[in-house]
């Protein structure tokens, strides 16, 4: 099973500029929307809230415009994903078209959620990403190339250094990223320690 | 690094092996699930011909989409009946005990796993849900997980996860009349900041922390979320010990309580621990705190100012702005006589016995507000029936509050209980992100349970130390 995980050395596409700090999941899909048993069709609701007003009407959104509507990299703040531990939100942003993420900093469950579907998250200083963002609204159609093997983020004439957490560069990487395949094979050590602990007397 | 701590010796415990992600893969001591976040990660494991690898060690409840108010099956809310159904039907296929809402002890997930006395000090316990916290209470390290890792750990009962730094917050003194555990928890997420624990396990000590009891601790640690740590502890002690003997696990297997003892007593940080960070917080300068804003960091002394957003560090200014705009408030006002329209008593943060005790005290002889719509909605089917053993259903029902059925209800809105319109709630729930009580436009003031109560029968945000002393004069 582990050979059929893709190792993803970079994301590259067009960008997509979500501005503000502590942008929460109940934004990225608010609840009413986790009513479902599958992922499937998250896609369009992801940031509904933000992008319609109650009549379902569209409002002043960076995903409701036409010019940001290919984009596959999402350049965001602070606190990024913060709040609850739903995997819908990256699945939402996911199906929505989104590769990876460049942000100041990410809520560590959301990062860990979209390492489990192979998004990079990466992080650069604040001012590296106000210039990003900014870019990115001159140029929407240009690519941004998301190198997540060696740490930089190239966008126009530019290439910035940016961080990638070492396990989530080793994982996407050298294509580990889907853990249950690998932790399974280990099932006997798992049964040994089960039976090591003091607590488990089943 | 850290050394000696509380979270080293349980890391150190449940380590299987090293990945070559360099992360490590953890067995995680108990598992437990709910409608919202599992079906996905079930479904996955079909996908790939798997089967749960410990069903003993997970076990399941329904606390997010169930009603309050008429519990008979099919539920009316069809996306909900379906959410239930597919719940049963894979803890039927598994294996897995279900506390469902005709067990008696159906309740918030992190409500009944103490109840039950599945949460024990030094285990590992992991749940698709970020208040997973919670546990940590109980000197448990346990964290919240997202549904890819739930499916890797009904698969192996393990977990790949980075080790974090930890920082012992230690709140010294004694807390005031009128100040909770809720009020230490909204102060520290003030001070440090909504994202100032990403990276960190916090470990929360010092005299107003031990002598909190297990309610209140809980209360902390299931915040430590969003004060951006994924998980928070408190070392056992004989509270806690005190506290477990009580529960349905140890009174069924009352030997298991000596059995246990020593190796909860190993677990405990050693006296010279060392930590990555300590922060100190005197417990005897606070007073409750509510939030004026969208994010729990937004959070003020009931007496003191609201912050002019360019009094605020530059990075937390446009926040700020639109948050003020959202709520309506003016700098430099405090938040008392900020006006409500429904209060909510509930969440896995505040809806335990304590919780509900105190805030009856609050309330009796005392009306809901005209034009207030106030419920109670306890944490746990458990902790609903003592309360009514107690009458204190009697009390809140009296003064005009709704008594509602065990679940999250108000917390995050996503059964019938929401608000509407821009209307604006004293909440003793976790989180004031817009949206997040089910109207875009609703504004939520978090607060602690008496000061929910308090809020309730003035109609305002009151500074509850006042209403007590009108009422005793
Ligand atoms: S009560 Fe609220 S915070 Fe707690 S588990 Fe339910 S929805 Fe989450």
């Amino acid at each position: 099973m582990t050979d059929e995980i893709p190792e993803i050395d970079s994301a590259s596409g067009s960008g997509v500029p979500i501005r503000g700090n502590d942008i929460d999941t109940d934004q990225i899909i608010p609840a009413r929307f986790m009513k479902v048993v599958t992922f499937d069709g998250l896609g369009e609701f992801a940031f509904f809230d933000q992008r319609y007003d109650e009549n379902d009407e569209p409002k002043d959104h960076p995903m409701n415009e036409p010019q940001f509507q290919d984009a596959a990299i999402m350049v965001v703040n602070a606190n990024f994903g913060c709040g609850s531990s739903r995997e819908h939100a990256p699945q939402a942003l996911m199906r929505w078209g989104i590769d990876a993420i460049i942000g100041e900093s990410f809520a560590e469950i959301f990062a860990g959620n979209c390492l489990a579907l192979g998004i990079p998250t990466v992080t650069a200083d604040h001012d590296t990403i106000t210039e990003l963002q900014d870019w990115v609204d001159e140029h929407p159609d240009a690519d941004i190339d998301v190198d997540v093997e060696n740490e930089t983020v190239t966008y126009g004439e530019k290439t910035v250094d940016v961080t990638v957490d070492d396990a989530q560069r080793k994982a996407l990487t050298e294509g580990v990223w889907d853990t249950t395949a690998l932790m399974k094979s280990n099932a006997d050590a798992v049964a040994e320690k089960a039976a090591s602990l003091p607590y488990v007397d089943d | 690094m850290s050394e000696g701590t509380l979270y080293d010796k349980v890391w150190e415990e449940h380590t299987v092996s090293e990945l070559p992600t360099g992360q490590t893969q953890l067995f995680c001591g108990l598992h437990l699930i709910h409608e919202v976040t599992s079906p996905q990660a079930f479904g996955m494991l079909q996908e790939r011909d798997l089967e749960v690898a410990y069903p003993n060690r997970t076990h399941a409840t329904v606390d997010h989409i169930v009603p309050t108010s008429d519990q008979s099956r099919p539920f009316r809310d069809d996306a909900a009946e379906e959410m239930m159904a597919e719940l049963e039907q894979n803890v039927r296929d598994a294996g897995i005990n279900f506390s469902d809402p005709t067990s008696g002890e159906q309740g918030i997930v992190h409500v009944i796993g103490p109840e039950k006395g599945l949460t024990q000090p030094g285990m590992t316990i992991v749940c698709g849900d970020s208040h997973t916290s919670t546990h940590g209470a109980f000197g448990a390290l346990a964290f919240g997980i997202g549904t890819s890792q739930i499916r890797d750990v009904l698969a192996t009962q393990t977990v790949a996860m980075e080790k974090k730094k930890v920082r012992k917050i230690e709140v010294t003194g004694e807390l005031g009349p009128g100040v909770e555990a809720k009020d230490v928890i909204l102060e520290i997420i003030r001070r440090l900041g909504t994202e100032g624990g990403v990276g960190y396990v916090y470990e929360y000590a010092g005299e107003a922390i031990e002598n909190l009891d297990m309610e209140g601790r809980m209360s902390i640690c299931n915040m430590s979320i969003e004060g951006g740590a994924r998980a928070g502890y408190v070392n056992p002690d004989e509270t806690t010990y005190d506290w477990l003997k009580e529960t349905e696990y140890f009174q069924e297997n009352p030997e298991r309580f000596d059995e246990l003892k020593p190796y909860w007593e190993s677990i405990r940080s050693d006296e010279d621990a060392e930590y990555d960070d300590v922060v100190t917080i005197d417990g005897s300068e606070l007073e409750p705190v509510v939030t004026w804003g969208t994010t729990p960091g937004q959070g003020v002394g009931i007496t003191q100012p609201i912050p002019a957003p360019e009094d605020l560090p530059e990075e937390k200014q446009d926040t700020a702005r639109m948050a003020q705009e959202h709520m309506g408030v003016t700098p430099g006002e405090t938040m008392e006589g900020y006006e409500i329209d429904v209060a909510f008593l509930g969440s896995c943060t505040n809806a335990r016995m304590p919780d509900l005790r105190r805030a009856a005290g609050v309330v009796e002889g005392r009306q809901v507000a005209d034009g207030v719509r106030a419920m109670v909605v306890p944490g746990s089917q458990r902790v609903k029936a003592a309360a009514e053993a107690e009458g204190l259903d009697e009390i809140f029902k009296e003064a005009g509050f709704e008594w509602r059925e065990a679940g999250c209800s108000m917390c995050l809105g996503m059964n019938e209980d929401q608000l509407e319109g821009d209307e604006a709630s004293a909440s003793s729930s976790n989180r004031n992100f817009i949206g997040r009580q089910g109207s875009k436009d609703g504004r939520t003031v978090l607060m602690n349970p008496r000061m929910v109560a308090a809020a309730a029968v003035t109609g305002h945000v009151t500074d509850v130390r006042e209403l007590k002393e009108v009422s005793v004069a």
